[in-house]
């Protein structure tokens, strides 16, 4: 008997731990209809398609509460051999391609046919030849069925990458027994003629049957390809509708959730005479970071201010604080405080009174078997020279310099108390801190080198509530009473809509948007997903 | 190839190109006859050339020039101790020794590739560590426990007055394992207007004499031939067709001149060696076609994608290293059988330096290798070894300078080959951010 729907998750819960990142979801999915999954990061979605897809760091992580019904029928998916066995196919993000195979090859990988020969009958079927013809006679199937009329024996190598979205998309049709394909963000790297062409073609594969799975954060795609439309919030299921009773804007405001406990801070006193000094200047900068790539930001953050950066993962924010501090290799034209400023130079940047809380505590931020106060005077020490003393006496020409550790200690013992930085000594190794107090050790570096302009980059990932708190209190009275300028860089939207006087929403590397902290909720869901400007383009036509 | 142009050109065959200058200076210094030449790079190819050819299947799998093939040549001398203390001669003997390195070099290849497997990214350095510690482990096996814990029985194979294997192990003499297999099947070529006596050299055992021209004729016509049913039937392009044909031609028109025919006179070609030669290119082309080819192509070429399809990334890694140390072996047999001797503590040593170096002179790069630039690098890379001590005697008034250059050369050909990867790949990262710059992405 056919069950009515072709997959369906009932009451799904998983945690990493203590943290609950899906809770109780549900999700059915009809045969030949396309589902879109939309939510913000964090939301569940990839948490979700992971217990579809069986991966390994769902089950080495404990496994998941609910159940998974194929075709009306329990199953539990164990690895995604097996989700590929039972006829669950996924289109990835990024494309699993080989660029010196062909089409046929990339189409038909591990999936070959193959002749027996000598070698085989000896040596088993690995040392079959390969049938060629019959695997580019499938492969031209499989292409003609996506719309493509590209030869199947061109290399994948130089292929644009609207291409080789249709290859993987043609790779999963030609598996036998298909029944449900997860498109994981397809429309990504597409230009817009080949995201309609690739809706164009989903619809067709719907229409045979097939059902579909389509995640994406672009809205109005959703709105355009889906039958119906399942939005994640939180790790909580917040609605499923059916796409025709549904708009742009409730989708937006489901996505983003309201929230009443947002408190905005106290507005500071708008200069009457003048319009505002401009701190920093970027001009078409671009940053290669890989992930989050910056194509052509030009923004201005303006003295005293605090500056929000938010967008989605991947979208490029978090490239801008690490570009202009040179981390990454950057290209453009910045300006700080009037002067030419040179990108790619991490020291003089630091020099020049900018500094940086890294989003990577572990990685970047921290030297993790080094005590508190050597990671706080750490930069000030190297970049400005402070916190030594000449062996020889000051006045002595000859420069013998070695820690001053009295000092440093004064300074460490100083930021310990004003970050309320739990710890039992100065020289407990940072290491062995908790994540929130290793991100105040962070910010005490960056403040040990008197910056007037800081980046702060996901000031609250990985910490817990009460510190948050703190954190963002921090923030707030070093831009006050310190007068720093600061560029606060987080996926947290509410907690930046709580202490910033402007956000930018940042959406496939450029600036998408800058809106005041008390915009609609669905004004930010928008703008992450990149819409108004297409609204705005067709009301200028 | 449309965007064909000189810069690229010269660029993708920087290391070959300069090896070829190399070559035709120092030839040109060194004051040796052609013939000389000929016949000591021929004798040459035929000794190393196998062993270069075993490198190319780790190369495709991804795992960069396997060094550790050194364990295969110790697999090889293993087999070749016993061959000789069970007093098995000649070819037989060969063979039997062969059969004691299959199962030997399958399992050091297994273990190496277990490591390797360990150590993804870094093979190359892995795999010369893994050389350095197996001859470690080697040492104590022929100095302590053959010839002490396992008795040796035949004279001159332990040291005299104390234990362990000696310093060489002699193939020639009773052994008959010298040119047990170059030895099978010998050509000379028969000069027009002179007999074969009277170019040096005896018609030995198993030697056949062909006359030089018509031999030409037939092999360019043969040629010809192929190329002919091959562009028929459209397996080859008509360019590649045309090249064949006007070879074929030259080699034809040339062989008239005497200089040229001068070039053979000395030749004595191992028909076997390089038969032998052939099946393992063969080999390399079959199995590339096949099922297992294909899964040693995608993990070499991204084990991400290899492994999201269902491919053992693992598995085929380990089946690229233990082919690849069995071929060695193999490898290692020919190359000893020729020499006469082993040097039961040095002859593996250096074999996965030169062979490494050998294909990347030939153009293959460490992620890319194919049969004729492993031939092709044998070739420039011996003839740079016979023509650089008299090259260096003639220029410097030393032949030792030659000799120093060669290893210095290995280690720089190497070397200079891993800078280009590198430098190539960056390049390769800006054409392709090029690229997305034009189309707006």
């Amino acid at each position: 008997m056919k069950s009515e729907y072709i997959l369906s998750m009932e009451h799904i819960t998983k945690a990493y731990g203590e943290n609950v990142v899906l809770g109780d979801v549900s999700l059915q999915i009809r045969p030949g209809e396309i589902h879109a999954l939309v939510g913000e990061n964090g939301a569940g979605k990839s948490t979700l398609m992971n217990i579809l897809f069986g991966m390994p760091v769902i089950h080495s992580t404990g496994g998941y509460q609910g159940q998974v019904l194929l075709d009306g029928e329990r199953t539990q998916i164990l690895s995604p051999f097996e989700a590929m066995a039972k006829g669950i196919g996924m289109v990835h993000q990024e494309f699993m391609l080989l660029p010196g195979f062909t089409i046929t090859e990339n189409i038909k990988l591990n999936r070959e046919i193959s002749k027996p020969t000598v070698l085989s009958r000896i040596f088993g079927k690995n040392l079959e030849k390969l049938d060629m013809p019959t695997m580019s006679r499938d492969a031209r199937k499989a292409l003609d069925s996506v719309g493509m009329g590209i030869e199947e024996f061109t290399l994948v190598k130089g292929l644009p990458v609207g291409y080789m979205q249709f290859i993987e998309i043609a790779r999963e049709i030609d598996k036998t027994g298909i029944r449900l394909m997860v498109f994981d963000e397809p429309t990504a790297v597409l230009t817009e003629s080949e995201a309609e062409k690739l809706i164009q073609v989903m619809r067709n594969i719907a229409a045979s049957g097939i059902a579909i799975i389509f995640i994406t954060h672009r809205l109005d795609e959703v709105m355009a390809a889906s039958d119906r439309i399942t939005v994640l919030r939180d790790g909580q299921l917040a609605a499923t509708h059916n796409t025709s009773e549904t708009s742009l804007v409730e989708l937006a405001e489901l996505m983003i959730g309201r929230r009443s406990d947002i408190v905005h801070r106290e507005r500071r006193e708008e200069p009457q005479n003048s319009a505002p000094r401009i701190a920093l200047h970027v001009e078409d900068l671009s940053v290669e970071m890989p992930g989050e790539e910056v194509q052509g930001i030009t923004l201005d953050v303006y003295e005293g201010e605090i500056l929000g950066i938010g967008g989605l993962a991947g979208q490029g924010k978090i490239g801008i604080p690490n570009g202009i501090m040179g981390l990454y290799r950057a290209q453009g034209k910045a300006e700080f405080f009037g002067q030419p400023f040179m990108l790619g130079n991490p020291h003089k940047a630091l020099a020049s009174g900018m500094a940086m809380v890294s989003e990577d505590r572990r990685e970047v931020g921290l030297l993790l078997d080094q005590s508190i106060e050597d990671n706080i005077i750490f930069n000030a020490m190297q970049v400005k020279g402070e916190y030594l003393y000449n062996l020889l006496g000051s006045k002595s020409p000859v420069r013998i310099q070695l820690r001053d550790s009295k000092a440093i200690r004064k300074i460490a013992q100083e930021m310990i108390k004003a970050l309320d930085i739990r710890c039992t000594s100065p020289t407990q190794h940072t290491g062995t801190l908790s994540g929130g107090n290793q991100q105040k050790v962070c910010i005490a570096r960056a403040l040990a080198l008197n910056p007037k302009f800081l980046f702060v980059c996901e000031p609250t990932r990985g910490i817990d509530i009460g510190a948050k708190q703190l954190v963002l209190n921090t923030l707030t009275r070093m831009n006050r009473d310190l007068g720093m300028t600061l560029v606060v860089v987080s996926s947290e939207l509410n907690e930046m809509r709580s202490i910033c006087d402007r956000i930018a929403i940042v959406t496939e590397g450029k600036v998408f948007d800058i809106l005041p902290v008390d915009a609609p909720e669905a004004a930010y869901g928008l703008a992450m997903s990149g819409i108004a400007a297409q609204k705005e383009e067709k009301g200028d036509a | 190839m449309g965007d064909w142009n000189v810069k690229t050109f010269l660029r993708n065959n920087a290391v070959t190109l300069m090896f070829v200058l190399l070559c035709v200076v120092f030839t040109a210094y060194s004051g040796m006859s052609p013939a000389y030449v000929a016949f000591e790079l021929i004798s040459r190819i035929a000794r190393n050339g196998f062993i270069v050819l075993a490198l190319i299947i780790p190369i495709v799998a991804g795992m960069g020039i396997n060094f550790a093939i050194s364990i295969g040549a110790m697999a090889a001398q293993i087999g070749l101790l016993w061959v000789l203390e069970w007093r098995i001669t000649g070819i037989t003997g060969l063979v039997v020794a062969a059969g004691i390195t299959v199962p030997l070099a399958t399992l050091f290849g297994f273990l190496a590739g277990k490591l390797l497997n360990k150590m993804k990214g870094q093979e190359m350095i892995g795999s010369m560590i893994l050389g350095f510690f197996a001859n470690g482990v080697y040492q104590l096996l022929f100095l302590f426990i053959f010839g002490n814990v396992i008795p040796l029985n035949t004279p001159g194979l332990v040291i005299k007055g104390s234990t362990g294997v000696a310093n060489t192990m002699n193939l020639s003499g009773p052994a008959q394992l010298l040119y047990a297999l170059d030895g099978l099947l010998r050509v000379r070529f028969e000069l027009p207007g002179s007999s074969p006596a009277a170019s040096g050299g005896t018609a030995g055992q198993n030697t056949f004499i062909l006359p030089l021209l018509p031999t030409f004729y037939v092999l360019a016509g043969l040629a010809a031939a192929a190329a002919l049913s091959m562009y028929l039937k459209k397996r080859v392009s008509l360019t590649k067709f045309v090249v064949i044909m006007s070879a074929a031609v030259l080699a034809v028109v040339a062989v008239q001149f005497p200089a040229v025919q001068s070039v053979f006179s000395m030749l004595s070609l191992p028909v076997a060696t390089f038969a032998v030669i052939a099946a393992l290119c063969l080999l390399n082309v079959v199995l590339l076609r096949t099922r297992l080819g294909q899964q040693l192509r995608a993990v070499g070429q991204n084990r991400t994608v290899a492994n999201a399809s269902g491919i053992n990334v693992d598995r085929t890694r380990i089946i690229a290293i233990i082919i690849s140390t069995v071929l060695a072996g193999f490898g290692q047999l020919i190359f000893l059988q020729n020499i006469g001797n082993v040097l039961t503590y040095g002859a593996h040593e250096q074999v996965g330096l030169y062979a490494g170096a050998a294909i990347l002179v030939g153009g293959a790069s460490i992620a890319r290798a194919t049969n004729s630039q492993a031939l092709l690098g044998c070739v420039l890379f011996h003839l740079l070894f016979i023509v650089a001590p008299p090259a260096a005697n003639t220029l410097f008034g030393d032949p030792g300078i030659g000799e120093y250059f060669r290893v210095f050369v290995s280690y720089g050909v190497i070397a200079l080959a891993l800078v280009l990867h590198v430098w190539k790949g960056a390049k390769a990262k800006k054409v392709i951010r090029a690229a997305k710059g034009a189309q707006g992405i």
